[in-house]
C-alpha cells in the first residue's frame, strides 16, 4: 500500500466558520474538518484519487478523512481546525500552552476499510 | 422589525454596523454580515429546541443543574474553569471570581489562539494602533500566516484595505497589500504581493528582515531552505521601510508553528526596528467575538492574561503549566467549568478525552461535542442577539452589544452568578 508523508497544517475555513454556528453535527461542517487537502503532485504519486478515504497517522494519533487536491505546495497537506484533526495533535506545549497545530509530520495512506468515527465521542 | 448598528460578536472584528430584520420572532436577514456572520446571525436567531439544563443528558430544571454543577466544582480538587471567548466581559468577570473562590485554574481561548503573542507582548512591548488608525493611515498592509478572507472576512473590505481613509483618500488603490504563507489560500487574491514561506521558517525570514531593517545584510545561505530568497526579503524590507504607515497583522500561522512565542517576538521587534525608518504596527488577528475581552478582564483582575492559577490564594501565571491542552493533557484538573467554547472540538485528542472522564460542565448556546459529554450542560442565551453586554474588538475597542430578541434562556452571566452563590455556601460548610 503506497504511503505518503507529509507536513499538516490546520487553520481554518470558511465552510468549518459556518459549521461552528450551523452546527457540528451537521454534514457541511462533518465534510468540512474531515477533509484532508493535497497537492496534486502527492496525491498522483500515492495512488490516491479525489474523494479518496485515507488514514492519517502522526506519533500521536490517527483519523480518517477524504482527500481532495488543492492548491498547495507538494509535501505540504492542510486540514481544517475541527475534532479529526486534533487526534494526530500532542498536547505537549513545550512552556507555551499552544500545541503544534501547524507543521505536524503526518504519514497518508488508502484506507482500508468503510469511514470510521474517530476523535471524540458524540 | 429592523434593528439597525448591531453588532456581529462571531469573531474577532466585532462589526458594528448590522442591520437585523427580525420576523415571527426569529432573524431572517442580517445585512452587511460577512458569511460567518449571517450564519451566527440566523443559526442563533432560530426558536430554541434545547433544555435549559442537562444532568447526564437528561432535561433537568436550573436549578437542579446548578446544585449538581456546584458540588462538582466544590468537591473538586483541581478545577479548570475554560472557554470564555465568546461571551461578554460582564461573564468573563464572573468566571474570575468563581476561580479565586474554587482556588481554581483559569485560562481561555487565548492560550490556543493568540497566547504567544500575549508572551511576547510581555517580553519585547507591543507596537500597536486600533483599526481606526490602519483604516485612515496605513498604506502598506502586510498579513502574515493568516488568512482574513477564511476567518474574518470583512477584514479586508471594512478595516483594512478596501475602505477609503483620511490619509489614504484612494481607499484600495493607496494601499499595498502583502501576504505571506505557506499556502496559497483565498486572501491571495486581495494581495498584491504574495511571498510563499516554508513551514516551520518564519522566525528566520522575521529575524533576517530585522537585520535588513537595521542595515546589516544576512548570508544568504542562512536564509535558504525559507522558502523566499535574500532578494525577496531584502525588497520586502525596502517596502516596509518606505511606506508612510505599515501595519502587520499576524495570524495562527506564527502562534501555532514551533517557535511559538519566539515567532511572534521576532515580528514585534522587526516592527519596533522599522521605527527608526518609518511609522509601523502590529495587530494579532484575534478569531473569537470576545477573545480580546478575556485577555482584558484577566488582565484587570489578575494582572495576567490567560493561564492563572488561583490555588495559592493569590494568582500565579505559568503558561504550559496552566493552560488547558497542559492541563487536561496531563489528566491534571479533575472537573472542568466550560463557558462559551467547545474545547472537545478544539483541543488535542489527548486533552479533549481527558473532559470526557471527569466531571465537566458545559455553558452553551447550542449542542457542541463539548455539551454532549458534558455531566451537566447549560443551554445560555447569546450575547448579541438575547443579551447585552460588552466585547472587545481585536484591537482592542470596547463595544457594547445589542439585544435584538427575546430568550428563554438564561445568560451565562445568570447562571454563574448563581454557580458562585452556590458555590459559595458549599465552600461555607
Amino acid at each position: 500500500m503506497a504511503k505518503l508523508a507529509v507536513n499538516l497544517i490546520t487553520g481554518r475555513s470558511t465552510k468549518q466558520g459556518i459549521g461552528i454556528s450551523t452546527g457540528k453535527a451537521g454534514s457541511e461542517y462533518r465534510e468540512a474538518t474531515g477533509t484532508i487537502e493535497l497537492s496534486l503532485q502527492d496525491m498522483v504519486r500515492a495512488g490516491f484519487s479525489d474523494g479518496d478515504r485515507v488514514t492519517l497517522k502522526s506519533e500521536f494519533g490517527s483519523t480518517e478523512a477524504k482527500c481532495v487536491p488543492a492548491d498547495i505546495p507538494e509535501g505540504l497537506a492542510f486540514m481544517a481546525f475541527g475534532a479529526s484533526c486534533n487526534q494526530l495533535i500532542g498536547s505537549e506545549t513545550h512552556a507555551s500552552g499552544m500545541p503544534d497545530s501547524k507543521h505536524i509530520q503526518v504519514e497518508i495512506h488508502l484506507a482500508a476499510e468503510e469511514p470510521k468515527t474517530q476523535g471524540n465521542p458524540e | 422589525m429592523q434593528a439597525d448598528h448591531v453588532v456581529c460578536a462571531f469573531c474577532g472584528c466585532d462589526c458594528d454596523d448590522i442591520s437585523v430584520t427580525v420576523e415571527g420572532g426569529r432573524i431572517t436577514q442580517a445585512k452587511n454580515a460577512c458569511v460567518l456572520g449571517r450564519a451566527w446571525f440566523i443559526s442563533h436567531g432560530k426558536p430554541p429546541t434545547l433544555p435549559v439544563a442537562r444532568i447526564n443528558g437528561q432535561p433537568v430544571t436550573l436549578e437542579q443543574g446548578v446544585e449538581a454543577a456546584a458540588r462538582y466544582l466544590a468537591d473538586a480538587r483541581y478545577p479548570f474553569i475554560y472557554g470564555l471567548s465568546s461571551t461578554t466581559c460582564e461573564a468573563q468577570r464572573l468566571s474570575v471570581a468563581l476561580a479565586e473562590l474554587l482556588g481554581g485554574c483559569i485560562d481561555c481561548c487565548t492560550s490556543v489562539c493568540h497566547g504567544p503573542s500575549g508572551i511576547a507582548v510581555q517580553a519585547v512591548g507591543e507596537p500597536t494602533c486600533t483599526l481606526g488608525e490602519v483604516k485612515n493611515r496605513a498604506d502598506l498592509v502586510i498579513y502574515w500566516g493568516s488568512n482574513p478572507a477564511e476567518s474574518h472576512p470583512r477584514h479586508i473590505s471594512r478595516y483594512a484595505v478596501t475602505p477609503k481613509g483620511m490619509f489614504v483618500p484612494e481607499g484600495r488603490k493607496g494601499r499595498t497589500v502583502v501576504l505571506v504563507d505557506v499556502r496559497r489560500t483565498p486572501s491571495a487574491r486581495a494581495a498584491d504581493v504574495f511571498l510563499q514561506i516554508w513551514p516551520g521558517k518564519d522566525f528566520e525570514a522575521l529575524w533576517a528582515l530585522q537585520a535588513l531593517v537595521n542595515g546589516q545584510k544576512p548570508d544568504p545561505a542562512g536564509v535558504e531552505g525559507i522558502g523566499l530568497t535574500l532578494d525577496q526579503l531584502t525588497r520586502l524590507a525596502e517596502r516596509m521601510m518606505r511606506c508612510k504607515f505599515g501595519i502587520l497583522f499576524i495570524g495562527q500561522g506564527l502562534t501555532q508553528t514551533r517557535g511559538k512565542h519566539f515567532n511572534t517576538a521576532a515580528a514585534f521587534l522587526l516592527v519596533r526596528a522599522l521605527h527608526r525608518h518609518t511609522k509601523f504596527a502590529l495587530m494579532p488577528m484575534r478569531g473569537h467575538g470576545n477573545v480580546a475581552g478575556v485577555d482584558n478582564v484577566l488582565g484587570w483582575q489578575t494582572g495576567y492574561p490567560f493561564a492563572v492559577n488561583f490555588s495559592l490564594g493569590y494568582p500565579r501565571f505559568n503558561p504550559g503549566e496552566y493552560t488547558a491542552a497542559d492541563a487536561f493533557g496531563r489528566n491534571e484538573a479533575d472537573a472542568a467549568l466550560i463557558v462559551a467554547s467547545d474545547p472537545v472540538a478544539s483541543l488535542p485528542g489527548q486533552a479533549a478525552r481527558r473532559l470526557a472522564e471527569i466531571p465537566t460542565i458545559a455553558l452553551d448556546t447550542h449542542e457542541s461535542e463539548t455539551t454532549r459529554i458534558a455531566r451537566v450542560a447549560f443551554t445560555t442565551c447569546t450575547a448579541g442577539i438575547h443579551v447585552e453586554g460588552t466585547v472587545y474588538r481585536m484591537d482592542n475597542i470596547p463595544i457594547r452589544l445589542r439585544k435584538v430578541l427575546p430568550s428563554q434562556y438564561p445568560a451565562d452571566e445568570e447562571v454563574l452568578r448563581r454557580l458562585l452563590v452556590r458555590v459559595k455556601e458549599l465552600k461555607a460548610c
